[in-house]
Parts: C-alpha cells; sequence; structure tokens
C-alpha cells in the first residue's frame, strides 16, 4: 500500500505545487502508516527531482521524454493508472491546478477511485476517510467523506504549504507503454516575463476605477517591485482593458494568494468568489461603501491616482531598506 | 455538428448560504436558480454559434429532478434545440458523469461540453469523467474553439501559457471565459421554449463515490484595519511586519 503523488514540470523545473503535494501526500501516508511515491512528469533537473525525498517521498517515478513532457492528459492518466498499480496505492494525491483538473477526474474515473476537489486540508480517517474543502465559492466548506476504497484528492494550491522536514528518496526511471491522445499541440504561446497568476503568492489586482488602460503603468509597477502577478475585475476584461487570463472572480479564475491588494474594485460577490481565499486583502478604493472593505483586512479610503504613486513609493523605500 | 451541453442547476450568485438538519443540508429555502454561468455563457453560447454557423443540433442535458426543469427552459430558451433530464438527484459527481456518458453513448454526438466550473460544489470533475467513461479525448479549460469540419481549433489557458491545440471530433471540451459571451433570451425564444420538449429518461446503475456529510462557514474576518491613504509605509510596514506576507 502507499501514497502517490502527482509532480510536474515546467520548463526543466519542478512546479511549485509538486513540493507542497509531497507534504500533503506525506500527511496522509502517516494517517494510513504507508509511505509516498512521488510521480514526476517531464524533464526536470535531477537535484531537484531527488530533492522531493527532503519534502516526504520515499521514492520517485520519473516520466520523461517527448510523451511525459506535453501535459497529455490521456497518456499522463493512463500513466498514473500504471503508477498506481505498480505502486500498489491506495490514495492518490493532486493539486486542484490545471493540470489536476484534466487528469485527477479521469483517473477518478479509470479507477473507480472517489474524488475530492479543492481540499483545504489535510484528511482525517476517524470513522471515515473524509476532507474538507471550499464550496459556493469560499462562501462555504464541506467535509466530504470518499466511500470508495482507493482515494484521490486535489488539494487547493497554496493551502497547507510545502514542509522541508529531511530525507531522501530514490529515483526510477518510470516509462509505462501508454496510448497518447489524439489531440495535436500546435503551439505554446508563452506570457514572457510575467509572474504565472494562478501560482503568484502576491496580486496586484486593479478595477473600473483605474478608468482606462493607459492608468495601469502604476499597478505594474507595484507589481514589479514586489514581485507580484497582475489581475484584473471583469469588466477591465470585457473592455478588453487588460487580457482575459488576468480576470480574477467567479467566472475566471479563482485564485489564493498570500497578499491581494485591490485597487478601484468595489468587490461585487462575483468578484469576491474568485478571491476570498487570499489569506491578506488590502482594498484601495473612493468609495466608503465598497463592499469590498467588509472582506479586507487592511483598507485605504481615498482616490487610487494619489495613494498608487505613494505606495510604489513607500515599497521602493521598503525594499531598499531591505538590501 | 452535434453538440451535447451539459448543464447544472446552481444557487443564484448572490443567494444566502445557510444550511439545515445539523448543517447536513444546503438551505434551498427562498433561493433563486440559475443555469451555472459557464454552462450557459460558455458553453451553451459557443455551441449555439458552432450550430448557426455550420449547421447541426444543439442538445442540454441534466442530471436532477422535475423541478430542474424551470432552468431547462432558460437554457432552451436562449436557442437549444433538445432538451434531456435524466430523472434523479445529482448524487455526485461521478453519478452524474456515468448518466451523461451513457446517455451519449446510445446517440451520435460530435461534442460534449460542460461549462469549467459549477458554482455551487466548485469540483471541476464531470467533463473529464465523461471523457474518461466515453473514451474520449479532453479539453480543459478551453478558452476558444473554433470548429471547421471535423476539427476543432483550440486555444487552452494555462499557468503563464496559451496552449493553441487541434483536433478531430468526438472531444470533450470544458469551457471558459473567452469562449463566447453571455446571450440574453429574446421573447420569441422566450415562447418557443415554452412547447418545446423536456426529454425524460430514467437512470442507469451508478454508486456514488464520495458524499458531503456536513458544512460549515468560513471563520469571520477580524475587521478592516483602515490606513491613513497619507500614511503608506505604515501599510507596507504592517504587511511586513504584522500580516508577513511580504
Amino acid at each position: 500500500m502507499s501514497v502517490i503523488v502527482f509532480v510536474e514540470a515546467a520548463n526543466g523545473k519542478l512546479k511549485k505545487a509538486g513540493f507542497e503535494g509531497v507534504s500533503y501526500a506525506k500527511h496522509t501516508a502517516d494517517l494510513l502508516s504507508t509511505s509516498v511515491t512521488a510521480v514526476v512528469f517531464g524533464n526536470a533537473d535531477a537535484a531537484e527531482v531527488s530533492s522531493l525525498g527532503e519534502y516526504g517521498a520515499t521514492k520517485v517515478l520519473h516520466a520523461k521524454g517527448d510523451q511525459f513532457n506535453n501535459l497529455d492528459a490521456t497518456a499522463y492518466t493512463a500513466a498514473m493508472a500504471a503508477a498506481a498499480e505498480k505502486e500498489n496505492c491506495k490514495v492518490v494525491i493532486f493539486p486542484f491546478d490545471n493540470s489536476g483538473k484534466a487528469i485527477a477526474p479521469r483517473l477518478s474515473a479509470k479507477l473507480g477511485a472517489g474524488l475530492v476537489s479543492g481540499a483545504l486540508s489535510y484528511p482525517t480517517n476517524n470513522g471515515g476517510f473524509k476532507v474538507k474543502k471550499n464550496v459556493f465559492s469560499g462562501k462555504a466548506i464541506a467535509e466530504v467523506e470518499i466511500v470508495t476504497d482507493k482515494k484521490i484528492i486535489a488539494f487547493t494550491p497554496n493551502s497547507v504549504g510545502a514542509a522541508n522536514i529531511g530525507g531522501s528518496a530514490t529515483v526510477e526511471d518510470f516509462a509505462p507503454s501508454v496510448n497518447a491522445s489524439k489531440i495535436k499541440l500546435v503551439e505554446v504561446k508563452k506570457q514572457e516575463g510575467e509572474i504565472p497568476l494562478p501560482e503568484a503568492e502576491l496580486v496586484v489586482s486593479a478595477g473600473r476605477g483605474l478608468k482606462g488602460p493607459e492608468n495601469w503603468a502604476p499597478v505594474e509597477e507595484l507589481a514589479k517591485l514586489l514581485g507580484a502577478a497582475t489581475a484584473c475585475s471583469r469588466p477591465v476584461a470585457d473592455s478588453h482593458w487588460r487580457p482575459h487570463h488576468e480576470h480574477v472572480g467567479q467566472t475566471g479564475i479563482a485564485i489564493r494568494p498570500n497578499l491581494y491588494i485591490a485597487i478601484g474594485i468595489s468587490g461585487a460577490i462575483q468578484h469576491l468568489a474568485g478571491v476570498n481565499q487570499s489569506k491578506v486583502i488590502v482594498v484601495i478604493n473612493n468609495d466608503p461603501e465598497a463592499p469590498f472593505f467588509k472582506a479586507a483586512d487592511y483598507g485605504v479610503l481615498g482616490d487610487a491616482f494619489t495613494i498608487l504613486p505613494n505606495l510604489v513609493e513607500a515599497v521602493k523605500k521598503f525594499k531598499a531598506s531591505q538590501n | 455538428m452535434n453538440i451535447l451541453v451539459c448543464i447544472s442547476k446552481v444557487p443564484d450568485t448572490t443567494s444566502k448560504i445557510a444550511f439545515t438538519d445539523g448543517n447536513s443540508k444546503f438551505d434551498t429555502n427562498g433561493v433563486q436558480w440559475i443555469v451555472n454561468p459557464s454552462d450557459e455563457w460558455y458553453a451553451l453560447v459557443r455551441a449555439l454559434e458552432i450550430k448557426e454557423a455550420g449547421g447541426g443540433n444543439v442538445t442540454i442535458i441534466t442530471v436532477g429532478g422535475v423541478e430542474d426543469e424551470a432552468v431547462m427552459r432558460k437554457a432552451l430558451a436562449i436557442g437549444a434545440d433538445d432538451a434531456v433530464r435524466i430523472n434523479s438527484d445529482a448524487k455526485d459527481s461521478y453519478f452524474v458523469a456515468a448518466q451523461i456518458a451513457e446517455y451519449a453513448k446510445t446517440k451520435n454526438f460530435d461534442l460534449i461540453i460542460t461549462g469549467n466550473q459549477t458554482i455551487d460544489f466548485n469540483n471541476a470533475e464531470v467533463g473529464g469523467m465523461i471523457a474518461e467513461l466515453i473514451g474520449w479525448d479532453y479539453v480543459t479549460p478551453c478558452n476558444k474553439l473554433e470548429v471547421s469540419g471535423n476539427t476543432c481549433k483550440m486555444e487552452s489557458e494555462v499557468a503563464g501559457a496559451t496552449r493553441v491545440l487541434e483536433a478531430t471530433t468526438p472531444l470533450v471540451i470544458s469551457a471558459a471565459k473567452g469562449m463566447a459571451e453571455a446571450r440574453i433570451p429574446n421573447m420569441r425564444g422566450i415562447m418557443a421554449a415554452r412547447t418545446k420538449a423536456i426529454t425524460v429518461v430514467e437512470p442507469s446503475a451508478a454508486a456514488a463515490q464520495v458524499k458531503i456529510n456536513a458544512f460549515e462557514l468560513p471563520p469571520a474576518k477580524a475587521g478592516v484595519k483602515m490606513i491613513s491613504p497619507d500614511n503608506m509605509d505604515e501599510l507596507v510596514q504592517l504587511l511586513h511586519s504584522e500580516a508577513k506576507v511580504i
């Protein structure tokens, strides 16, 4: 018996969620008195792959080569099923990101393994195997029991964190024979120089209060100084002031950064649905009645066009004092 | 092109979220039900645009009781041709996917499109499960879909990149932001929807794999700390020393 965890490489590096996934799997394995096998997809630095041992894996199966380097969900699902069989696996862990969403439901149907998506904390195994997850876009939490013998959990990235506990793992090449999908990857258009929003720990976001796309320079400057990703509200994306992939909210993407700074966003319930899981929320708005203040940790009431330059200067001063 | 669009009934975004029966059931009292936004705005509307451009048929399907027919009428009013209701509670994602896959196997669909996530249980599971059960490829999230003949050109926005994909049907697609714009039903559509038949199909055997035992509300926020707009140094210091996020 074992717990296996899906880890993905991108551009030769392991994704951050992979380390957190191994930590999540280690807690789950301890609960079931078993061990963790990480299944790594994609070409990655060997030292980094073996460092998964420090997070709690005792074994790493490394699937590399063209077939396992391009997020082919059909092939990855079959490979995860092969790994599950090889390791006599009872529980499979995925991050609840785009890759997890593409593969975990398929694997669930393939293995007949009950799936909980968007787990917020570690499972418990006291009178049933239970996991807590977000429902109603963060407005409630559900305790879900998985009643099948095999189980799959897709955890919310940045919910439990990665913990280096020391330890080491053996690494094996893993080359299961699986069929590729018929989907052809024509092109990957990289968003150069930006921090991918779904993975960002810090996010600076702005809304209609900025009045037009020409006013985004200080938002971008603030984001750059902080090492943050930029985001926006739905009206801003719908007006094509900013690209669609920056839209956070109910119909855009949901994020869970450590810090979310909202500038000129009133905080409609649909917007909050995508950001209310952020650990710390700062709201800058000139409307004291803006509903976003109720969801905020820190609020600044005033004109964004005077506050933003001051905030940029304050961050510059702070960064200089840190060096 | 024959397209099956999976729709789900969900509480309107502004609904009060409360629970009954010892916090084990969602309190539906006073809740206004809508078609799940990404099912409607992205999946259904794009399916209709493809049909209008190249011919074919759009069928909506939902797993639910007779009370779900009101939101199905809304989808018909927007322009769906046919509607199928699998007559059972939606026990869990696997149960729903198994019902839809069983139905789809008996028909001749080229595409099955779901919304990328429902706003009630936030699972993003049904599309992938259908794909596996029916043995088709699956594209998620699909932010753009162009169809010519039986070839689909798609764009999928993942962290830090847009993947351009091409495949021939059949396919299961999870529709997300960018695929289409919301469409408001017109009076003609609303009138026509009243008389369109909803086909009711009895469920096939499938067991639920997960169950919700209890709900709770998230811990309340401590309340907002207001900072003077003239003192951004204080905000930065608080984010550093108190919140410890920078």
